[in-house]
This record gives structure tokens, C-alpha cells and sequence, in this order.
């Protein structure tokens, strides 16, 4: 707490910043988890049917495996990018 | 050395070591023991979350459901990981930085109001107790099964081991216990998968033996799957059969309810920093997708297995004759687990053979007539003893069949303790601490910690004895509860600045309306024939109970930010308190307040 009376308001603003830039990486994480589960798993098999993936479709491997693979990259990409972003922003713990 | 003995040495072993870990790592203060004094590295965390995710729904029964269903329970999968992406990005890294030891204590600090954290602990009372009585179930049936010993002997046996860890270790007994468990649940799951993938498709990794060419015909596995239960009159493995708008809405249900079961979130507590509590989450899906990237190849590889052993000439060709299956050892199963009461076949027509085939298909029908069938002749196939019968199906040695069985157990145990340690957080840290006796010393609330942990197992166990339902039913309103009433609650405090009452509304309209809509479907407090009405029809369209925790949600939402925008705008403080938890910096500082 003593550092954010040090630097006032600078901090604040900056804060805020921090915070919209990470609501944006939230928001297109999240995109993409919704389009490779409910999209190409599900409402979008259809159109996924003509690719061929070991005796089925693109869709059966996005809504049996390929879903989890990308939920992993995304929580990993997000760690990164947000550990990344603490550092630019000065926002990282002690 | 017979079965028996060999799954009495793997089961006993698996667990000497649990209770050695437990003993060894025994809890002194109440910080260590909720939340094992935040020195939990984020691998270990991963590992130890994984372990207490999986259960024996995820275990035992989500990998049979695959084979009979196939494509269309593909939600279990998406369902299940998804969730964890919704932590990561939603919850976990603010409530880390929160710095305090359980879910409602935040619920009740951000919304400023001991209303809203009761209403938070109900939700999370009646969501863990529900789920580990659906544990407590598993626990008995698998005991009963390994041991050779009754249903009823084996689910006192199992609270026994439970109670021992669970309440003499707290967390960090439990967090070094479920490491163990995890190293023996995934070795238990994919040591037999990988020799079922070896032998039908040459490939020793399941995942990609699933999507690979079948050995003996040459044609991708999952067509040559597709192409022979068809002719059987099932549906096509590969192919989607259900309700589009109800699969989403249940996949959405387990997702959002996975980030909202506190015996999940608590974990995020347990790391040293906030930039660990996002690794965090990834570690434990990288552990979790280990077992979830190999459980649709069990699934459709256990189906084509059974249904080549019932016609071992192909489906044109005859049935599998009574006496193959009494004499050739290669059946051995199923006389295993007609005991159980879990498997059962008749020989209708006395033709001395047993048909396998769906006699509600009318095609099938037509040649049941020409060949003289009178129906599908194997009567009983329980969805849950798939996995633990699948190493005796395929033939594999002895020593898997019991690392199965320890496997087995691990998963189902290692759950309900995690469970447990919600609930004794729940009374005497949010309940007694938080609300009745304030000035409660430190020593009396790890007692009263421990009696709850005492009671809810007494309780689990009495009800796991007596269950209100199937083990499944019983997890899918757990989660259903946990989406419509924690998740919605969680992740306004953190992004909006949604008010006291709005979030009290909230959670009370998701909770009370989901409940509502289960006991609607499933019986009133689960008594049978109190339904109004069933799944298979169900009151709005095509939703299913199980699949309302996504409505219950947004009926959560819509409820708070209307209540909200109608009352008093949130005091400075909390404003304060919002912004400094959208930040990671001073985290440390606000756990050592504590």
C-alpha cells in the first residue's frame, strides 16, 4: 500500500490502463474458447464435416480432444501475457 | 496368486502410503491448515487440484457413458476442462490476490454484507455435501467390488480411510496425499489404455490410437466402430443423435460449475504468489487433460472390444454361444461382475446363444424374425463398470486389474476429501469464525473444523448408504447449485460493481430457481415419484435438470444487475477493494495480514 501513495494518481490511471488492456486478453481468450468448444464441437460440426481427421470428422476432434488442447495453450498464453503485462504496467508483486 | 489377493496388495499399498503422507505432514496452525501455509509450489498445486477434480465421475463412469453414447457425451470432455479456462481468466489470479482463506469470506468482505456470505456458504453447504454423498456412493460400490466385500462394508471401510487423512492433515495432508493419489490414478487409467491401444491399433499412445487404423481389417478404428454398431441397429458412434441446444446448455453447466465448486477454487489460495495462481490452473488441466485425452479412446475402444466378444464372427455371423461364455476363460468377466448384480444376459429364444443387438431399431427387428431372436439378449451393462471391467475384458494381466481397483479408489477418496475440507472451512471458519462466536480462539476453531469434517462424513456416509439417487444425478444438481449461485456471484464482484443487495438477489434467485427445477424433474428432495416431471420430457423445451445450472446463471445475472442498478451504489472502500484486486501488486502483504 505505501508504494501507491508514493506515486498518486500516476498509479491510479495506470491501474485502470492495466486493467482494460487485461479485459481485452480476457475477452479474446475467451472468444476463442467459446468458438473450438461450442463452435467447432458443436454448432459448427457441420460445417467442418468435409475435413477428414482418422475415420471421422474435424468436429468429433475439436469436440473430443482438440477443444482441451486449445483450452491448455489458452491458459498458458494467458499466464504469460498477463505476467508479461504486470511487468510494463510495474503492477508485479514484490 | 489369485484376483483377489493381488487387488487386496495394490489397494492396501496405495493406501499405507496415502495415510503415511497424511500422518507425516500433520497440520499445526489453522493457516497451514487451510491452506498449507501458501508454500504449495504451482506444479505440486496442478497435481494435487487434478487429483481432487477427478472423481469417481470422471474415473469410473464418464468413460463407459462415452462408449454407449459416443459423439453427443462429448460434453463431459468439453465440459469438464473448459471450466478451468473460466478460473484461469476469471477467478483464480484475483481471488489469490484477495489474500484470504475461503470463497464466502470474499463474497462476504465484497458485497460488504454477512447476508451475502451466509447466502455463499448455504450454496456451497448444500453443493459439496451433494457431491461427496455422490462420492461416498462411488467409494462403496468400488470398496464392495475389489474387496470382494458388501456394498455397505465397503463404504465404512472407505469413510474410515477418508476420515483418517481428511481430518488429521487438513490441507497440506491432503495437497501431499492427492500427489500420491494422482501418480497412482493416472498410471491406473493409462498403463491398461495404452496396452488396449497397442493391441488394436499398433500405436502406444491412446489419444492417437483412437484417430488411427485399426490392426486386424486395415480401416480407420472409429469408422470400422461407426460401421459395426450400426449394424446392430445402435446409433452411429461418430454421429450426432441428441438435442443441439441442450448439449450446449449442459456443456455450459459443467464449464461454469467447475469454476464455481469451492473445493476447486480453495486450491488457488494455497500458491505463494498471483502469478502462480495462473500457472496454477494450467498445470492442473495439463494434469487433468492427461487422463481426458485418453478417456474417449477407452470409451470407444472398450465399445468395439464387447461388441466383437459378443460376435466373435462378425455381426453377419453367429452370436457368442452360453457356452463359450461359461468355459473360455476370455469371459471370465462377466461371471465377475454378474455377482455385482451390475451385469446380466439371458438367453431368451434358447437358442444357446447370446444376441447383442438394439431390438428397438426396426431393421433389426426384421432380421430378430428371420433368425428367430426374441430381443437383446444382454439384458444389463451398467455404464459404470466399464472402466473397471475393461482390463478383464481385454485380457490383461493380473497386476493392471489391480493397479485399476487402487485406481479406482484413489479417484473417488481423494475427492471426497478435498470436498470435506470445504465443508469443515465452511462451519468454522466462515459459519462459527465468521457469524456466531467472532472471538472463537484458534484452537477451537480446528476442533470445530474437525467435528464438521467428523459430521459431514457420518452424514455423506449414512446418506451414501441410503442415496437419495444415482451417483450421477446427485453430482449434476452439485454442479448445477455450485454455476447458478457461486460462479455468477465470484466473477461480479471482480468485474462489475455490482451492489450488496443486487448480489444477494443474485445468488438466492440462481440457487432457489435451479433447485426448483431439479426437485421439478427428479422428485422433491430427491423422493421418488414426487416429479412433476421428466427428462426425457422436460418442462422448457428440450433443457434437461441437468443442464439448468447454465439458466440458474443467468437468471443470477439478470437478477443482480437489475437489483443492483434499482439500490445504493457501492461504498468507497469496496471500490477501493474491487480496484486493488484487479492488481497484483501488495498480494503478499495481504496474506501475511492473516
Amino acid at each position: 500500500m505505501a508504494d501507491q501513495t508514493s506515486q498518486g494518481a500516476h498509479t491510479a490511471e495506470g491501474d485502470k490502463a492495466y486493467w482494460s488492456a487485461n479485459v481485452r486478453i480476457i475477452l479474446i481468450s475467451l472468444v476463442i474458447w467459446a468458438l473450438v468448444s461450442f463452435g467447432f464441437g458443436i454448432l459448427l460440426r457441420p460445417l467442418l464435416s468435409g475435413i477428414a481427421v482418422g475415420g471421422t470428422d474435424l468436429g468429433f476432434w475439436f469436440a473430443q480432444q482438440g477443444s482441451i488442447i486449445v483450452f491448455l495453450a489458452l491458459i498458458f498464453f494467458y499466464a504469460w501475457r498477463m505476467n508479461k503485462l504486470d511487468k510494463e504496467f510495474g503492477v508485479e508483486e514484490e | 496368486m489369485d484376483q483377489f489377493t493381488i487387488n487386496l496388495l495394490f489397494v492396501g499399498a496405495s493406501f499405507a502410503l496415502y495415510i503415511g503422507i497424511a500422518v507425516w505432514a500433520r497440520a499445526g496452525s489453522t493457516s497451514e491448515f487451510y491452506a498449507a501455509g501458501r508454500g504449495v509450489h504451482p506444479v505440486t498445486n496442478g497435481m494435487a487440484t487434478a487429483a481432487d477434480w477427478m472423481s469417481a465421475a470422471s474415473f469410473i463412469s464418464m468413460a463407459g457413458l462415452i462408449a454407449f453414447t459416443g459423439y453427443d457425451n462429448s460434453t463431459f470432455l468439453m465440459g469438464w476442462t473448459g471450466g478451468y479456462v473460466l478460473l484461469a481468466l476469471l477467478l483464480a489470479p484475483y481471488l489469490r490476490k484477495f489474500g484470504k482463506f475461503t470463497v464466502s469470506e470474499f463474497i462476504g468482505d465484497r458485497f460488504y454484507s454477512p447476508t451475502a456470505r451466509l447466502v455463499a456458504v448455504i450454496s456451497l453447504l448444500v453443493a459439496s455435501l451433494t457431491y461427496v454423498i455422490g462420492q461416498m456412493t462411488g467409494v462403496g460400490v468400488a470398496f464392495g467390488r475389489f474387496l470382494e466385500v458388501s456394498n455397505t462394508a465397503g463404504l465404512l471401510i472407505g469413510a474410515c480411510v477418508v476420515f483418517a487423512y481428511a481430518v488429521f492433515g487438513g490441507m497440506k495432508g491432503v495437497t501431499y496425499t492427492q500427489v500420491a493419489q494422482y501418480v497412482v490414478l493416472i498410471m491406473a487409467y493409462t498403463i491398461p489404455a495404452v496396452f488396449i491401444s497397442l493391441q488394436l491399433t499398433g500405436n502406444p499412445i491412446p489419444g492417437l490410437g483412437l484417430f488411427g487404423t485399426d490392426v486386424e481389417s486395415g480401416v480407420p478404428l472409429l469408422q470400422k466402430l461407426d460401421q459395426i454398431v450400426a449394424e446392430l441397429g445402435f446409433n452411429e458412434y461418430t454421429a450426432h443423435h441428441g438435442d443441439t441446444f441442450n448439449m450446449v446448455l449442459f456443456t455450459l453447466s459443467l464449464m461454469i460449475g467447475t469454476a464455481g465448486l469451492p473445493h476447486v477454487i480453495m486450491r488457488f489460495f494455497t500458491v505463494p504468489r498471483v502469478a502462480d495462481a495462473r500457472w496454477s490452473a494450467g498445470w492442473a488441466l495439463v494434469f487433468i487433460a492427461l487422463l481426458y485425452l485418453t478417456a474417449p479412446a477407452v470409451g470407444a475402444m472398450a465399445r468395439l472390444n464387447i461388441t466383437e466378444q459378443f460376435w466373435p464372427n462378425g455381426t453377419e455371423g453367429q452370436a457368442v454361444s452360453v457356452e463359450t461364455i461359461e468355459t473360455d476363460p476370455a469371459y471370465d468377466w462377466m461371471a465377475t461382475w454378474q455377482q455385482t448384480g451390475l451385469l446380466g444376459w439371458e438367453d431368451k429364444n434358447g437358442d444357446g446363444r447370446i444376441q447383442y443387438y438394439n431390438d428397438a431399431s426396426p431393421e433389426m427387428q426384421e432380421r430378430a424374425e428371420a433368425e428367430g431372436w426374441a430381443g437383446n439378449e444382454l439384458t444389463n451393462f451398467n455404464r459404470d463398470i466399464l472402466v473397471l471391467a475393461n482390463p478383464e475384458i481385454a485380457n490383461l494381466p493380473s497386476w493392471v486389474i489391480g493397479l485399476v481397483a487402487a485406481g479406482g479408489l484413489a479417484a473417488a477418496l481423494s475427492t471426497a476429501a478435498g470436498l470435506l475440507l470445504a465443508i469443515s472451512s465452511a462451519v468454522s471458519h466462515d459459519l462459527m469464525k465468521g457469524q456466531l462466536t467472532p472471538d472463537i480462539s484458534e484452537k477451537g476453531e480446528l476442533l470445530s473444523a474437525r467435528i464438521a469434517m467428523a459430521v459431514a462424513i457420518a452424514v455423506a456416509t449414512y446418506l451414501g448408504l441410503n442415496p437419495p439417487g444415482f451417483a450421477a444425478q446427485t453430482v449434476a444438481l452439485a454442479f448445477g447449485l455450485a454455476a447458478a449461485s457461486i460462479f455468477p456471484a465470484l466473477m461480479m464482484g471482480i468485474f462489475t460493481k455490482v451492489n450488496n443487495k443486487g448480489a444477494v438477489a443474485g445468488m438466492l434467485s440462481g440457487l432457489i430457481v435451479t433447485l426448483i427445477y431439479i426437485f421439478l424433474h427428479k422428485g422433491w428432495f430427491f423422493i421418488p415419484d414426487t416429479n412433476s416431471f421428466t427428462d426425457a420430457d422436460p418442462l422448457l423445451g428440450t433443457i434437461k435438470s441437468t443442464s439448468f445450472g447454465a439458466v440458474g446463471a443467468m437468471v443470477n445475472f439478470a437478477v443482480a444487475f437489475t437489483v443492483s442498478k434499482m439500490t445504493t451504489p457501492i461504498p468507497a472502500e469496496i471500490e477501493e477493494l474491487v480496484e486493488s484486486v484487479r492488481v497484483p501488486r501488495g498480494a503478499g502483504a495481504a496474506a501475511a495480514d492473516h
